[in-house]
């Protein structure tokens, strides 16, 4: 990249961050090298596709940071207090196994808010502070709320099991559908695993066990099977359901009435309705026109795995090719899991002033 | 310029590979004695024999160090990210054949497939607190292999050798392997997935892209191609 460009990206990142520090957050940073474990706990091994790794004598496997929303929660579940409000600008590495052309090295400005005060206010003030950002940008704003998808996984009447199923899965939209054809009788028992069920004397002759999976472990899961193989299967009222409700894909008012349908065959998504209602109220306060804005109901589903809440991204025309100039949203179990079992509400994004740079001179 | 063909340098890929070469009529010969690593060509001019491990073949293809290379296409695969973007697939040679294969205990008898596989790993990681140990040389070939099928919540461990035997040892507790006839994974009390084949390999021709190729190069790789064809 020549001196220039890159003197602009900086420039603008600046920039973006003093709008930030205008809105009452304060700035932060992180290490470039962070501990692998962590982020392979979190992300599981495709993070390896997506990450630079590098060894350390002492500390061991170190990967450059994908992003910074894991290490500022670290940081503010150690020695922040609530509410908080913290801005960080700095490169982020991302290995571009399938898109050569894509930089494997950009500038991120983020913006996180740790407030729970009000969660639909901060929803609202997070989209509406890179809305601000971007008003004079030709992008295109995309909503959509993965607490709604959580919600009616939880609300279909099956066994506890199969919704823990469907709930890990609910960011790998393949394996996901394939399991909800399995739990629906769609798909027919395998013959090996008829035999199996039929056996009343599996562990009898169980092949000498090797490895660190126990005996009772393999015992337990047969009788989960046995257990899961005598419960009815979720019907096709219910799978449709989910379907219809993972095909919404509207202007944010009629997404709501869509839903609002939806809801009164499956009751359990009310109270996120409920939330996506507020969170629009407070973001028309904030001035977005939330009549125009548009809703999917699917979106961030395959690419933004630690958000649980509303997700939001800024897009240029798809001509242009390249990813969001702008993303983000809520992630409150994801600090659960770095508080150690205590979590607080957050929400936040990133602007990447690289991509604002190539929209506007696409101009 | 010549052509440099690179041909695994020892053992039976490399008599096989030979073999192939000759029944098309063109020679290749270890020249010197026995230990040397050079080689020689008849039949055919412009092209320079590279005797070379046949793991090291896929990055001399990429850097157009070699032009030609006979090796396994799971090495071409593991060893370069968008393979079919940087090589081209001459002939597949009909040797060396051998499966990448995800393989688990036999005791694991409520396990016939990649779901449940899934299954056990989300169960183990939940029991023993980290996730589900699978040993492996071929990382990317798995890792890629897994995450198209949404499995979740395993570790791949490094692996170079006696793969087989990581789960003995408590270092594994599955493996992703190579194997022929699955004899020795069945002797060391392993079961192949039915759906958990990775890739089929076998010996093959490659060749590099031809972008930076002279007129002489092109020329001779088309006379080798009308032998290859013939």
């Amino acid at each position: 990249m020549s001196a220039d460009i890159s003197q602009d990206i900086w420039d603008r990142a600046r920039r973006y961050q003093s709008v930030l520090v205008g809105h009452g957050a304060s700035i932060t940073d992180a290490d470039v090298l962070q501990p692998a474990d962590t982020l392979l706990d979190l992300y599981g091994e495709d993070i390896r596709a997506r990450t630079f790794t590098t060894q350390d004598p002492l500390r061991g496997e170190q990967m450059l940071r994908p992003d910074f929303t894991v290490p500022i929660v670290q940081q503010h579940m150690e020695f922040g207090a609530e509410p908080a409000r913290y801005t960080y600008l700095g490169k982020v590495f991302r290995k571009q196994e399938a898109h050569e052309t894509r930089p494997t090295e950009f500038v991120q400005v983020g913006f996180e808010v740790f407030d729970g005060k009000d969660v639909a206010a901060a929803d609202a003030e997070v989209f509406a502070t890179f809305a601000d950002i971007l008003a004079d940008v030709p992008v295109a704003p995309m909503t959509g709320d993965i607490g709604i998808l959580r919600a009616a996984v939880i609300g279909l009447k099956t066994s506890e099991r199969r919704r823990a199923a469907l709930m890990r899965h609910l960011w790998r939209p393949r394996r996901f559908r394939a399991l909800l054809d399995r739990f629906g009788s769609v798909t027919p028992i395998p013959a090996a695993r008829a035999a199996l069920l039929s056996n009343a004397n599996a562990m009898a002759n169980l092949p000498v066990v090797l490895g660190l999976r126990s005996e009772s472990e393999i015992a337990l899961r047969i009788e989960a099977l046995q257990d899961d193989a005598a419960i009815g299967p979720i019907s096709s009222f219910e799978r449709d359901l989910l379907a219809s409700l993972l095909k919404v894909r509207e202007t944010a008012p009629n997404a709501l009435a869509l839903l609002r349908d939806i809801a009164v065959d499956l009751p359990s998504i009310s109270a996120a309705i409920d939330g996506l209602n507020m969170r629009l109220d407070a973001m028309a306060k904030r001035g977005i026109d939330v009549d125009a804005l548009p809703f999917e109901a699917a979106y961030g589903r395959t690419s933004m795995e630690y958000y649980d809440g509303f997700v939001f991204g800024f897009s240029s025309n798809a001509s242009l090719n390249i990813p969001p100039v702008a993303t983000g949203g809520r992630y409150d179990a994801l600090t659960v899991i770095l508080g150690g079992g205590t979590g607080v509400p957050a929400v936040g994004g990133v602007i990447r002033p690289d991509l604002v740079a190539l929209v506007e001179a696409a101009q | 310029m010549t052509l440099k063909l690179g041909i695994p340098s020892k053992g039976r890929l490399m008599e096989k590979t030979f073999d192939w070469f000759a029944a098309r009529g063109v020679t290749l010969r270890k020249s010197g004695s026995e230990r040397e690593y050079a080689g020689a060509v008849d039949g055919i001019n412009g092209i320079e024999l590279v005797l070379l491990s046949a793991g090291e073949v896929p990055r001399e293809l990429d850097s157009g160090r070699i032009q030609l290379g006979v090796t396994g296409s799971d090495l071409v695969r593991e060893k370069l990210s968008l393979w079919d973007q940087r090589v081209v697939e001459v002939s597949k040679m009909g040797f060396g054949g051998a499966d990448l294969v995800i393989a688990v205990p036999q005791s694991w008898i409520d396990v016939d497939s990649l779901d449940d596989l899934d299954a056990v790993a989300a169960a183990f990681r939940a029991h023993h607190g980290f996730r589900l140990r699978i040993a492996t040389k071929y990382h990317r070939l798995t890792r890629e292999f897994l995450r198209e099928y949404g499995v979740a919540d395993y570790q791949l461990v490094d692996s170079q050798g006696a793969t087989e035997g990581t789960i003995r040892n408590e270092t594994a507790e599955a493996v992703a392997d190579i194997t022929s006839t699955g004899e020795t994974l069945r002797a060391n009390g392993l079961k192949i997935l039915p759906d958990g084949m990775i890739h089929a390999s076998q010996a093959t021709l490659f060749r590099a892209r031809r972008r930076n190729w002279t007129q002489a190069q092109r020329d001779t790789f088309k006379f080798l191609e009308t032998k290859l064809n013939y």
